[in-house]
């Protein structure tokens, strides 16, 4: 150690504090400059700690099924009486699905249709909910050579969970769909209208911009829309709900609360995603900067 | 500091070293394991809000008892580890954190006071961090954002702050003493 005079050490002491603060407001800049690497700082970190939160995630989810449980068993009558309506409900549903199914090979086989070639998927667990106070994302764990990219499209058994913003050796961010810098485009089902989704950091995103003439109804099933290419046509995303002040929001067909599970699908697709593909590297650093 | 003083001491072995290291080196460390553990998925209702909430209760805590095991330095890892576990624009817990520090630094004389007191001191202290953080988030990222999860994250603080004050003044007494090393 270095020997210092009293005063002087003092005085060091109580310039440390202004400086700090100041580098604070530095670290700002930086990262409002360079948004990459400040992902890159979060990722090496979120590497680091995927395969520790993989390892407490299984006996968690344990806790978590015991619970779930003795809950079920709580309300296994209710459940019941629920059920054998719903299946009543289903049957009648599955008819009308079989014949549309028949109806459809027959008008498929005159069209000479050629089908989607079908798209690969990556299965990964959901190790961590990383969102923040003002972010809405999750961590998954993946093995090292994923073969994931920026853009791929994340869902769970339901419906749609949101896109793969962030890449690390073994771990990837997906942006959930509730997030506020989410932008989804979507169709109403009944209507064929198009609209955006827009993420609010609460449960429920909003929908917005959709033409004139057409209203969301109360209960319309929500899918996405294969405009700008981003994702493909028809996944399901969720229904219309109003909130109390008549704002039409999605109740997402997803469970983004107790996501576990989620698969990463590769549709192809090169719409509005991965500007770093581009041949022009100066357009990497203001799209990446506008998206944080 | 302490070998400097006249007196009668026993002697300093490598264990004593360790274990008076160890001691001095207990905030920092329960504060980053804590905000680390908070990332872990325990689905916990607003978990997300905890984070900040509990580094600031961690740092104010320290800060004012122990100045000396929470200097400006480690405030500033810890704001840095805050920022990358709760995708917070990198530079706004830091800034925060650093703020606190240096109030509480300053407001040397509450710690001779009672609970109650620094309690408030501590509530006055968090509305001010959740303001600030709340207004360099939205200037950072250019766009108004929700209130509710300032005010949450305020309230989480301010009601948490017992509990953990609860268990450090235990930890600051026994298990993290120097003096008892």
């Amino acid at each position: 150690m270095i020997r210092l005079s009293i005063p002087v050490r003092q005085a060091l002491s109580k310039l440390t504090l202004p400086v700090l603060i100041a580098a604070a407001f530095g670290l700002m800049l930086l990262g409002k400059a360079d948004a990459i690497l400040a992902e890159r700082a979060r990722m090496a970190l979120a590497d680091a700690l995927a395969p520790l939160f993989a390892t407490l995630a299984e006996p968690l989810a344990t806790v978590q099924r015991a619970t779930d449980e003795v809950h079920g068993l709580l309300e296994l009558r209710a459940d019941n009486a629920r059920l054998r309506e719903e299946n009543e409900n289903l049957r009648r549903w599955h008819a009308v699905a079989l014949a549309l199914d028949a109806e459809n090979a027959t008008l498929k086989a005159n069209l000479r249709w050629i089908p989607d070639p079908a798209p690969s998927y990556t299965t990964a667990r959901v190790v961590a909910d990383a969102g923040g106070v003002y972010a809405r994302a999750v961590l998954l764990s993946t093995g090292p050579n994923h073969g994931m990219t920026k853009g791929q499209i994340a869902l769970d058994e339901r419906g749609l969970v949101g896109r793969i913003t962030e890449l690390g050796t073994r771990s990837a961010r997906v942006l959930l769909l509730t997030d506020m810098n989410s932008r989804i485009p979507v169709i109403m089902e009944n209507s064929r209208a198009r609209a955006m989704l827009l993420g609010t950091n609460g449960a429920r995103p909003r929908l917005s911009f959709w033409p004139e003439g057409v209203q969301p109804v109360e209960g319309e099933r929500i899918v996405t829309s294969a405009e700008a290419g981003a994702f493909p046509a028809g996944l399901p995303v969720g229904v219309v709900r109003y909130s109390a002040s008549n704002v039409p929001e999605i109740e997402t067909a997803a469970r983004l609360d107790r996501l576990e599970v989620v698969r990463v699908f590769n549709y192809g697709l090169r719409g509005l995603v991965a500007p770093e593909v581009l041949a022009r590297p100066e357009a990497v650093r203001p799209a990446e900067g506008r998206r944080r | 500091m302490s070998e400097r003083l006249p007196g009668i001491r026993p002697q300093q072995t490598l264990w004593r070293r360790l274990d008076a290291a160890s001691r001095t080196a207990f905030p920092a460390a329960c504060t980053a394991l804590l905000l680390l553990a908070l990332a872990a998925p325990f689905r916990m209702p607003g978990q997300a809000q905890l984070q900040p909430a509990v580094a600031l209760a961690c740092v104010f805590f320290w800060s004012l008892f122990r100045p000396s095991s929470m200097s400006p330095p480690v405030v500033f890892a810890l704001g840095l580890l805050l920022d990358l576990v709760s995708l917070q624009s990198p530079g706004v817990s830091v800034l925060v954190l650093l703020l606190v520090h240096g109030l509480a630094v300053r407001w040397r004389v509450l710690a001779g006071q009672g609970f109650l007191v620094v309690w408030l001191a501590f509530v006055l202290v968090a509305a001010g961090a959740a303001l600030v953080a709340y207004v360099l988030s939205c200037g950072l990222m250019l766009r108004l954002l929700p209130v509710q999860s300032m005010l949450f994250q305020f309230g989480l603080a301010a009601g948490l702050y017992p509990a953990l004050a609860w268990a450090f003044t235990l930890a600051h007494r026994g298990l993290a003493n120097p003096e008892g090393a």
